[in-house]
């Protein structure tokens, strides 16, 4: 466990000097994290205006409350590891990953969370400018904020278990782009990334209850909105513990699965 | 096995079949791959066998799709074989137990391990976490390991502004900063020039004799194996060719020497001693059958005014290149 901790902060320091090389495409990235919530965020309160200052139940200033809690959220829990296996495989660093006497999921949780520590200060500001911006109304009870922290929690666990077992597609196929979007497309529409998924038809709402998406993105930011009762942020957790467990063991099997596919073929 | 110490490394009828899926062209053939792929096996390594003993350097030779890399990559666990024994350093490679791990290491000289757009320092300290090297043994092995491959100025530029020779000294320091007893050097001096060929062999050979470590090596450069390598093993079409001293080799796959004879000048007719491969400056080089060598030679210094006269085996190189020449699959 010590050890553990020793390889965390060293990828803590390697990741950021990595980022100081990269300022520009850090900028970069971060204005794409801002950008999309903000285009769905605008076109929705255009909508809600026409529609006289509400759709469903969404007043214009809740889309403003919805779309920038989800930039944080979303920023909370993205991760690149799809992208980053395939050139791994291609590369052949995942052969020196497999030699090291260490799990190679540990460099990338390492990675991920210090570069979320990193860009988070400068997200949280954006939002706060953007809010105010918005006249974004956030209204949650004490409970919420409170269960919201958790919630958040497992949503960046759940995604990152689920992501990083897709990303090992790579050891099957070198085409692994055509899996990433399809996933992102899901990932869209039945999230809530491109509206409140209250605001969807109801088969659609059916579907996004059973799928993950859900519940890594739009159930934390309906909580922290104050949308949810807590009858309902309790059935949101226990739906994430659930995706945690089957992410958790799909991994394992995937994991084992693929570096045998990989020990057989060659790197 | 005549030493006492269990072998660092024994493999026993070792092989590797790949199974690669075929392609036909044309697109009646294409279509049909559609639903059926044709595949094939291809064995890349075919049934060897050889042992090593602790703190060996040994070098591992072959033209290029021997098998030389697909036996390491079993080796070090990264290939499960399709059949035979394998054992290194007591343990089954491909189980990648991590106390196995920890004692191994496979430098590939056309892969990079270092991350490339920040200095090397960042993956060194990183690869001291994921090895649990101890903070003192660390840094006296970082000490070591700068000095004798001089890495200093190295460190702190970013891996992507060092040039190839620079950056593969880095790369070696990297996998040997846990000590590893057992090495696998894939190609280390590929596309390196002569002076930092010579320095990255003396730092193999001066790990080799500081550290016990065993040392199976690849290269395509004769002056490497010549330099480091009492015993080599070659391999051809997966198969063994040849596992012995490096000078008997020399002896079982040559069957002429070479007379070197410093004349007055190049005008003497000497093919009748041997077969000229050169003459330049009055310099004859002579190609003989080994049998007839001293009788050749006795007939030069008796029938011409020799200068200087020196019989040698034929350049490693060119035997290399002849014994696979000769190998039929």
């Amino acid at each position: 466990m010590k050890a553990l901790a020793g390889l965390y902060v060293q990828q803590f320091k390697t990741t950021m000097a990595a980022m100081f090389q990269y300022r520009a495409s850090l900028l970069i990235w971060m204005i794409g994290q801002v950008l999309e919530p903000l285009v769905y965020l605008i076109v929705w309160s255009a909508v809600s205006n026409s529609a006289g200052g509400s759709v469903g139940s969404y007043t214009t200033r809740d889309f403003a409350g919805y779309f920038v809690i989800l930039m944080l959220v979303n920023q909370f829990s993205y991760t690149w590891i799809m992208y980053e296996f395939e050139y791994r495989v291609r590369e052949g660093l995942l052969s020196f990953a497999l030699l090291k006497p260490v799990h190679p999921i540990h460099s990338d949780i390492a990675d991920n969370v210090s570069s979320k520590l990193l860009t988070l200060p400068a997200m949280v500001l954006i939002a706060v400018a953007l809010a105010a911006a918005f006249q974004a109304s956030i209204s949650p009870q004490p409970w919420a904020v409170l269960a919201f922290i958790p919630v958040l929690l497992m949503a960046f666990i759940v995604r990152f278990l689920l992501e990083w077992t897709l990303a090992l597609a790579a050891f099957w196929t070198t085409r692994v782009s055509a899996i990433n979007q399809t996933y992102f497309v899901l990932m869209l529409f039945l999230s809530g990334q491109i509206a409140p998924l209250t605001l969807l038809p109801y088969p659609v709402q059916i579907l996004a209850d059973v799928l993950p998406f859900r519940w890594v993105i739009g159930f934390p930011v309906e909580l922290l909105l104050g949308k949810l009762s807590p009858a309902e942020a309790l059935t949101g957790l226990g739906a994430q513990a659930a995706w945690l467990l089957i992410g958790f063991v799909l991994l394992r099997i995937v994991w084992k699965a693929g570096t045998k596919v990989y020990s057989a073929v060659g790197a | 096995m005549e030493t006492q110490n269990p072998p660092a490394v024994h493999i026993k009828d070792l092989r590797k079949v790949y199974v690669v899926s075929q392609q036909e062209s044309g697109a009646k053939a294409a279509l049909r791959g559609l639903v059926r792929r044709r595949s094939i096996e291809v064995p890349a390594v075919d049934g060897i066998s050889f042992d090593l003993a602790p703190g060996e350097i040994v070098g591992f030779l072959g033209p290029n799709g021997a098998g030389k890399t697909t036996t390491l990559k079993m080796l070090s666990g990264l290939l499960h074989p399709t059949a035979g024994e394998v054992k290194v350093l007591g343990y089954t490679p491909w189980k990648r137990d991590k106390p196995f791990l920890r004692q191994i290491t496979l430098v590939m000289g056309q892969r990079n391990q270092l991350v490339w757009d920040i200095p090397a320092i960042h993956s060194f300290e990183l690869n001291r976490a994921i090895y649990r090297i101890p903070p003192d043994i660390y840094r006296s092995t970082l000490r070591e390991l700068t000095d004798l491959l001089e890495l200093e100025p190295l460190l702190n530029k970013p891996v992507r502004n060092l040039s190839l020779g620079e950056r593969m000294k880095c790369e070696i320091a990297a996998g040997l900063l846990h000590r590893p007893g057992m090495v696998f050097l894939d190609e280390p001096t590929i596309g390196l020039d002569v002076t930092m060929q010579r320095r990255i062999r003396s730092f193999i050979a001066e790990y080799n004799q500081r550290f016990g470590a065993t040392v199976l090596l690849t290269s395509h450069y004769m002056a490497d194996v010549e330099a480091l390598c009492r015993r080599v093993v070659v391999i051809h079409h997966g198969r063994l060719l040849f596992d012995g001293d490096l000078s008997s080799l020399v002896q079982k796959f040559t069957d002429h020497k070479t007379i070197v004879v410093r004349l007055g000048d190049c005008h003497a007719d000497l093919k009748e001693y041997g077969e000229v491969v050169s003459c330049v400056d009055g310099l004859v080089t002579l190609r003989v059958p080994k049998s007839g060598t001293a009788q050749v030679t006795e007939r030069l210094l008796a029938d011409l005014p020799v200068i200087d006269l020196l019989v040698e085996d034929p350049p490693i190189e060119e035997l290399i290149e002849r014994v696979f020449a000769q190998e039929k699959p």
